[in-house]
């Protein structure tokens, strides 16, 4: 089967019902997306496809097939988003963090607080209190 | 001059690599020709095993029994009364007794085996258990006499329930067979528990058994301890098949099986004067251990400590025990015990005020710690006891008196909850732990070399920041090794708020020795002139502290931090349901080294505590968790959070690194009772965590019935 993860084409060879969590884990190496509850609760797993935010963790890779995947690994470390979790105190653990910047980064580029409350709903961070976390995407938005 | 390091907003250490994906996580990591491991655990709370069968081909599998312990069949940690695989006699759901192990994950997941359990009674009260893990008294002045001097005395029980930890990232370890030892990557707050316990648990002496922490996404108490047991159970797999395995539970096992917040009942029976004095404070206390000792002496043991609030009693009795009940043992969580007698005695200082007529502020004001004043141990505190300032600054801020009387007869309450915590290991715990910490002067810079771990809330960047300052060189300069046993010393568990205060004096010490030692070089032209070094120091206790285990009479801890919590809460008349609306929380931590990451740790504490409050409930049910999944334990989400403002006070501690105390378990103290005194204001009289509807809806209708 082939994929597109971050621009790139993939030839994966997994089951079609295998999660895309688990592809994008083992077969293509990409270990930033994480998992933290199996069951599309948590949101750690959150990859965009298409553009939209998905718990990969629900997605049998066979979806996948013929859409734009993007990881956290293609934001490329240079993203707003990125620079301002580390400014703002964003991540602390870290493990919900490439999740909650994916759930981010479809927010479009000027959310308000209300947009960022809603969009973040299906990602639990449990270090912050969130609060950092607006903080970080409100900075992004702003450069 | 470099900039200065300490009260700075620096870069996180580890900030790019948790941002990027590249942070390697235990489960991120790779082995060859790894085996995947899956533990088989009982069904019953209690019994006894009378058979065990296998239901699958064994060829490709490593199956692991108790007896295929090399050393002692423990996890060793305090009574060593907790097996690691169960030999025949069952004390809980999801005991441990089997491994089985095998390189693919679907075949190893299809293997079945039964085991048939000769059930016993089993029971789940602990005011019904005749084993007690421990108890303590606390005996200040003379109680009978507090009781005859008050003109009231108002009695009270509360209760509060177990909560799970919830890092986001579940436990999980790697053991790799290594140089005719082991050695064990995972996800964990304290690498030398998990040293000792492979030591002891396969018999082998302290070079042949490295544990090296990978990062680790949360902890907060949930990887203390437990680690132990998951490090064990990897390194048998992998010494007996003599092949890397990979041990990590998905999200519902580590629910059903690991260590959560102790329940407790305490009550509470005070005699207070008409103006709201407190004359006479007797206190009992009831904790759930589980089924197995673990840190629930030490637990109870700070809870004890923190049973009377921070308030002037010259009268206290506070009696203690931990019993023993057929649940998955009970273990460490941020605040240890703290946070359930706290909720008890700020609930009941309420109750208190509501009595006397007195505002829940100016009953505090009367009573608050000041400095010269003793707590329940007999403890003079020093000057940067600051109970009224935190009080009267979130009061102030709030403007919490007004806005209470605004209230009155709305669907909205307002609460308070004045709070505070020791820093670090009880009296003479941090004596006994006599931790070290080393400070190197390598070819590639200054290296930080601590036993702390990294758990989210930025050991290595604060570390860096004081040896950076005390050394008069740029904070980029400070590299920060890996918490890894082969490098690093003892120096105690990342746990106890005491990372911060405890080991980062420490490395203060460390950093001053060095500077001497360069003589006004830069490291480099240090290096290159004389060659490297490494300096190591010891805990030393301040001088004066003085405690006494068995009379539990003394200076309990070095310091404490102080804070009061302020909520809005507003009650759904229709669905019962209640929302924070609004929080504010002032916290007296001596100095904040990295200001974001204080704020950092009082935000997300003070939600957790928010979560215990409303929303977090562990329903067992025939001693096993019966929601143990994200769908039904529910933790904050953004939508559950109300806007929080946190003002940080410092009044330095003398002994603390550039007067810093800790502050990492503190704000989970003070959000529930808050929130409880929060809804007695709006009419909901409630002595239990967490306030679910159907709980406000009884409490409604107790209050007008």
């Amino acid at each position: 089967m082939r994929l597109t993860v971050n621009r790139r084409t993939v030839v994966v060879k997994a089951h079609p019902l295998t999660r895309l969590l688990d592809v994008l884990r083992e077969e293509c190496g990409l270990t930033g997306t994480k998992e933290g509850c199996g069951e599309g609760e948590c949101g750690a797993c959150t990859v965009l496809i298409d553009g939209q935010p998905v718990n990969s963790c629900l997605v049998p890779v066979a979806h996948a097939r013929g859409t734009r995947i993007t990881t956290i690994e293609g934001l490329a470390g240079s993203h707003p988003l990125q620079r301002a979790f580390v400014e703002q105190g964003g991540a602390q653990c870290g493990i919900c963090t490439p999740g909650m910047i994916m759930a981010a980064a479809a927010l479009g580029p000027h959310p308000t607080l209300e947009e960022i409350r809603t969009g973040l709903a299906g990602n639990l961070c449990r270090c912050t209190g969130y609060t950092a976390i607006y903080r970080s995407i409100q900075r992004a938005s702003r450069r | 001059m470099p900039k200065r390091a300490v009260g700075r907003n620096v870069r996180r250490k580890e900030g790019g690599d948790k941002v990027t994906g590249r942070a390697r996580y235990v489960d991120d990591l790779r082995f060859e020709d790894i085996l995947y491991v899956r533990t088989i655990r009982s069904t019953v709370p209690a019994g006894e095993i009378v058979d065990i069968r296998y239901g699958f081909d064994r060829a490709g599998f490593t199956v692991v029994d108790h007896r295929d312990i090399p050393g002692r069949n423990v996890v060793a940690l305090i009574e060593d009364d907790q097996p690691s695989l169960v030999e025949f006699r069952v004390r809980h759901v999801a005991e441990p007794i089997l491994l089985l192990a095998h390189s693919d994950r679907t075949t190893l997941a299809e293997a079945r085996v039964s085991i048939a359990c000769r059930e016993t009674t089993p029971n789940f009260d602990p005011e019904r258990s005749d084993t007690c893990f421990k108890s303590i008294a606390i005996e200040k002045g003379e109680i009978e006499r507090g009781m005859a001097e008050a003109d009231l005395i108002v009695e009270g029980e509360y209760r509060t329930g177990h909560q799970e930890q919830l890092y986001i990232e579940p436990n999980g370890v790697i053991a790799v067979p290594e140089n005719g030892g082991i050695t064990v990557y995972g996800s964990l707050q304290c690498p030398y528990y998990v040293h000792r316990a492979l030591m002891v648990l396969l018999g082998l002496p302290a070079e042949k058994v490295r544990v090296v922490q990978t990062e680790t996404g949360g902890g907060f108490g949930g990887k203390e301890e437990y680690p132990s047991m998951i490090a064990g159970h990897a390194a048998l797999v992998a010494m007996k098949s003599g092949r890397p395995a990979k041990l990590i539970y998905d999200r519902v096992e580590d629910m059903l099986a690991t260590t959560k917040r102790h329940p407790a009942i305490v009550r509470h029976r005070t005699g207070v004067k008409k103006d709201g004095r407190l004359t006479a404070m007797e206190i009992d206390v009831v904790l759930d251990g589980g089924a197995y000792a673990t840190l629930s002496s030490v637990v109870l043991s700070r809870g004890m400590i923190h049973a009377a609030g921070p308030y002037r009693c010259d009268h206290v009795r506070a009696r203690g025990r931990v019993m023993m009940t057929n649940t998955p043992p009970n273990g460490a969580f941020r605040g240890f015990g703290a946070p359930q007698t706290q909720f008890a005695v700020e609930v009941h200082m309420d109750a208190i005020a509501d009595r006397l007529g007195i505002d829940p502020l100016k009953l505090r004001e009367r009573n608050a710690l000041r400095p010269g004043d003793t707590t329940a141990t007999g403890q003079k505190l020093g000057r940067d006891c600051s109970a009224l300032q935190v009080l009267r600054e979130a009061g102030r801020r709030t403007s919490f008196s007004r806005r209470r009387k605004a209230l009155e007869g709305t669907n909205r309450g307002i609460g308070l909850s004045l709070f505070f915590h020791g820093s670090g290991f009880t009296g003479g715990g941090e004596v006994k732990l006599a931790s070290r910490a080393s400070l190197a002067l390598t070819g590639r810079g200054v290296q930080v070399r601590v036993a702390s771990t990294e758990i989210g809330q930025g050991t290595r960047t604060m570390h860096a920041q004081i040896v950076a300052e005390t050394l008069g060189v740029p904070y980029d300069q400070i590299d920060v090794s890996a918490a890894d046993t082969s490098i690093v010393p003892d120096s105690g568990p990342t746990v106890a708020s005491r990372t911060c205060m405890i080991v980062g004096r420490l490395l203060q010490r460390c950093a001053e020795e060095m500077r001497a030692r360069l003589g006004g070089l830069t490291p480099s032209a240090y290096f290159r002139k004389h060659g490297g070094f490494v300096i190591t120091k010891q805990y030393e206790p301040p001088p004066g502290l003085a405690w006494n285990e068995d009379a539990y009479r003394g200076d309990a801890y070095g310091s404490y931090g102080w804070a009061c919590d302020v909520v809005e809460v507003e009650v759904d008349p229709v669905t019962y349901q209640a929302t924070p609306v609004a929080f504010t929380t002032v916290h007296e931590i001596g100095r904040a080294i990295h200001p974001l990451l204080a704020a950092g740790q009082i935000e997300g504490g003070s939600l957790q505590g928010l979560g215990y409050a409303l929303l977090e409930e562990v329903v067992m049910r025939d001693g096993r968790m019966a929601n143990a999944q994200l769908t039904n334990y529910i933790i904050p989400t953004t939508l559950d959070t109300p806007p929080m403002e946190v003002r940080i006070l410092e009044r330095p501690y003398q002994h603390g690194p550039f007067g810093a105390k800790g502050v990492g378990e503190m704000p989970i103290d003070g959000p529930a009772p808050a929130v409880v005194n929060a809804l007695r204001h709006a009419g909901v009289v409630l002595s239990e965590i967490p306030a679910t509807p159907e709980k406000i809806m009884k409490g409604t209708m107790k209050r007008s019935g």
